[in-house]
């Protein structure tokens, strides 16, 4: 027997009208979006109270597919904008998810500085090694040696390791997974939206497209077979020794602590500040 | 009736804040128009600095002083800038310890002040601007005494009331004293 | 929670940045965000002392540019917020003042001015910023901008600037200069019932009915905060009444351009505000604001005793700009004076309008504004 259904389980979660996306065959965007709806959907999140926030860039389009109060920021600055949405109203789960080059390039003061803060917001970073909107140019993760339009001659800058600099940074929660990884990439961002601190997740993801096209990894399923040869799964190890290179992706959980978060630490000082006026 | 009076000299002496006092005063305690502007460096301490009051009967318009009936002055350089821009006639208060070279000047009125000497006897070098508006008060009669005290009162950190109200007290007198000559 | 009073009702004598903030406070803001610079700082310190004992928020974020950001954030999750800042602060924060335009969110900044252009002069006034107001984000798009003269302005006009901005959901600027912010003056604060307040029009449909960049007749949309359950999104990319970006769509992006433009210029006259002094007969027109305005109204004064028929326009808002007033004033002028602390900005707005040959500007640059004297001089000088 077959059932039939009118509508896919998870349609409610998308926005139909913005349907088709905007992403290459093969582009690993899709495996995140995927997990993320899995994820509210097993913890059955208040889709009301939920913010998705992004900024420019190929996965900056996930805050208009998603079917939730959403924001499409300026490049470089979702994370300052969604510390707005937090401490305005620090009862919405609000959650950014953009790019490599958005989040730590042309954004990179503010995730540090979110992070140090430990302000509430979730952070997703799809890190596909290249400015893939605007045909691939290199960015503060492409690997050494890498061949981009703007590194005809091979890519002579050190990428970031965005798991270390997340931790040093602050945040509570640190994982790194490859879109290879789907279940383990899932039941993380479930934690991501439990945890109340500054949490961030990077997932390796794959663009055939542009990036693997100049990189000898021309199909999606080429660019895959690399994370899997190279990851390596270690968790609760040291991110400082966790470099994304040719031959070994670390990927796991890498940091899971609690401290209070900035809202937590203003509504303290409110109290302590009221019950003086008061006496 | 335009009163234009200019405080001046070194940041840290509270000099902006002598002027603050003065306008508000003249503001909320006499009835009167008053505002005050300022001009600082970019250092907190040690830069110069002047502050500027203007007190009317009348809505005031231009809040600089462009040309003062009364200057107070604090430091040698800020009297080198501004000695010889006040009114033919005005009046000019000065710290002597801290001005050692006077020009000859004409045409004003000159009351030297030891306020830095006095404030340091007193235990307190900091309160030397509130001697001088003691000095200042009594000299010029521009604000009301009572007014002065109050406008003090609202103006300085709690707890360091009595000492400041000493130093206007000793500063009054004293000003009081050179006016009889 | 014990909370303080939000509206300082009675008499005081304070500066125009903290009255400023006094302002916004008395407006119903409760989140600021910003970062340090002279000579703004103060507005950022006495917010910090206050937003806490009255139950707002305070972040001081890591530059301009964040601080922008967190203001937009804030207002779509339903606070009405604001940052304060200078002209190289007032620089980083064009690019989010563009989306703040695009993206239709109520929120003001201050701009206290300096001497520039860079660095320049931190501690001394300008009045450089002014067309950087009206044009320093890229693409079309209007905005509103007040000039406070005087301490009591600097709490008015920060109020007037919150109504403005969440009436047409547009930034709005509070364009102050050094002179004004650090001036100390009488200020009157009433009580907080006579005090008028605008609350951006929400959006009370059904969520399934709601499109959030649909106009009404005002050409301004209701605003539907995030998690009143309207889930709707808004893009800096050029969209569609549902807030979809439609990038290749010239009819789409025509309509929302012009309805951005036209929701300001349309409302013009219910936005402008000018303060006309002895224009009647005045032959001789002075256009000053700011600060400059006031040495301006004592040199007409001046001018008047020795029997020039000298006049002030002091416009209230820069923009839009009170052109209907200044062109009124200018028909029987026959000559036009526009001292500014700057090169020549506001000037060429003088000239648009009046068309008039006889248009004189008068800079000042790098110390006090000018003096009356100066500008009384300047009168006499170009009098006929």
């Amino acid at each position: 027997m077959t059932e039939v259904v009118e509508q896919h389980p998870f349609a409610k979660y998308l926005r139909e009208a913005m349907m088709p996306h905007i992403w290459c065959t093969g582009c690993g965007n899709g495996i995140i979006l995927n997990a993320f709806v899995h994820a509210l959907d097993e913890l059955q999140i208040d889709l009301d109270k939920l913010v998705v926030v992004s900024g420019i860039g190929c996965i900056g389009r996930t805050a208009g597919y998603t079917n939730v109060d959403s924001f499409h920021t300026t490049h470089g600055r979702p994370i300052a904008f969604a510390t707005g949405v937090k401490l305005a109203n620090p009862e919405l789960e609000v959650v950014v998810i953009s790019g490599d080059g958005d989040l730590f390039a042309i954004g990179g003061n503010h995730f540090i500085h979110a992070a140090r803060r430990n302000i509430g917001i979730k952070v997703i970073c799809a890190n596909n090694f290249n400015y893939g909107m605007t045909g691939g140019q290199f960015g503060p993760t492409t690997p050494l040696k890498a061949s981009t339009p703007t590194t005809p001659y091979g890519n002579i800058e050190h990428p970031f390791n965005l798991v270390h600099l997340a931790a040093a940074s602050g945040a509570t929660y640190v994982a790194r997974w490859t879109t290879l990884h789907v279940r383990m990439l899932t039941a993380s961002i479930k934690k991501l939206l439990q945890r109340k601190g500054f949490s961030f997740i990077e997932v390796v993801s794959q663009c055939p497209e542009i990036f693997g096209r100049r990189n000898k990894m021309r199909t999606a399923l080429e660019m895959m077979e690399w994370f899997k040869k190279a990851a390596v799964i270690a968790n609760f190890s040291d991110p400082a020794k966790a470099e994304i290179t040719p031959e070994k992706i670390v990927v796991g959980e890498f940091l899971d602590l609690e401290k209070p978060t900035f809202e937590e630490l203003l509504r303290e000082k409110m109290n302590e500040i009221s019950k003086e006026n008061g006496e | 009736m335009r009163i234009e009076i200019r405080f001046a000299g070194f940041g840290g002496q509270g000099i902006i804040k002598s002027g603050i006092m003065v306008a508000a005063a003249a503001c909320l305690y006499s009835g009167k128009h008053s505002v005050q502007t300022q001009s600082y460096g970019p250092e907190s301490r040690g830069g110069a600095c002047k502050s500027e009051v203007v007190i009317a009967d009348d809505e005031i318009d231009f809040p600089k002083v462009t040309e003062p009936d009364i200057l107070v002055v604090m430091s040698q350089h800020a009297y080198n800038s501004y000695a010889e821009t006040v009114k033919k006639g005005g009046t000019i208060i000065l710290d002597p310890d801290m001005i050692p070279n006077e020009k000859k000047l004409e045409n004003v009125k000159i009351f030297r002040v030891p306020a830095t000497k006095m404030a340091d006897e007193l235990g307190r070098r900091i309160v030397a601007n509130v001697v001088m508006l003691g000095a200042f008060s009594a000299i010029t009669k521009v604000v009301d005494k009572e007014a002065m005290k109050e406008s003090i009162k609202a103006n300085i950190p709690k707890g360091t009331e009595q000492l400041n109200l000493k130093a206007f007290e000793k500063g009054y007198e004293y000003g009081e004293k050179i006016l009889k000559g | 929670m014990v909370k303080e009073k939000a509206v300082l009702t009675g008499m005081h004598f304070m500066s125009g940045d903290i009255a400023c903030a006094e302002g916004a406070i008395a407006a119903g803001c409760r989140f600021f965000a910003g970062y340090p610079i002279t000579p703004a700082t103060e507005i950022a310190e006495h917010i910090a002392s206050r937003m806490p004992k009255i139950g707002g928020v305070y972040i001081q974020m890591e530059d301009e540019i964040a601080s922008i950001a967190a203001v937009i954030g804030a207002s779509y999750a339903g606070l009405k917020a604001m940052t304060a800042t200078s002209g190289p602060g007032f620089s980083l924060m064009q690019e989010n003042i563009g989306l703040a335009a695009m993206t239709e969110a109520p929120c003001v900044i201050v701009d206290v001015m300096r001497g520039g252009p860079s660095t320049g002069q931190p501690t001394l006034p300008g009045q450089q910023d002014v067309m950087q107001a009206k044009w320093g984000s890229h693409g079309d798009y209007e905005i509103i901008a007040l000039s406070p003269c005087s301490v009591q302005e600097m709490f008015d006009l920060t109020i007037e600037a919150f109504n403005l901005s969440e009436t047409y959901r547009v930034p709005a600027f509070v364009m102050a200069d050094e002179v004004v912010a650090h001036m100390w003056e009488k200020l009157v604060i009433p009580p907080a019932e006579e005090i008028k307040i605008v609350n951006r029009k929400r959006a009370n449909m059904p969520p399934e009915k709601y499109l959030p960049f649909m106009p009404d007749d005002d050409l301004v949309p209701p605003m539907a905060c995030f998690g009143e359950g309207y889930r709707f999104h808004a893009t800096g990319l050029t969209h569609n009444e549902y807030g979809y970006p439609r990038t290749q769509s010239s009819e789409v992006q025509t309509k929302l351009v012009q309805r951005l433009c036209e929701k300001i210029r349309k409302n013009a006259d219910k936005i402008v505000r000018a303060e006309e002094n002895m224009l009647e007969d005045a032959e001789v027109v002075v256009v000053a604001y700011g600060i400059v305005a006031r040495a301006a109204l004592s040199a007409v004064k001046k001018a008047r005793e020795k029997g020039i028929k000298a006049g002030l326009l002091r416009p209230i808002t820069l923009w839009p700009f009170p052109e209907k007033t200044l062109a009124k004033a200018a028909e029987n002028a026959e000559t036009i004076i526009v001292p500014e602390m700057n090169c020549g900005q506001l000037v060429r707005e003088v000239e648009r309008i009046t068309k008039s040959s006889r248009v004189f500007h008068l800079a000042k640059l790098g110390e006090e504004p000018h003096s009356p004297m100066e500008i009384f001089d300047f009168i006499r000088r170009k009098h006929k």
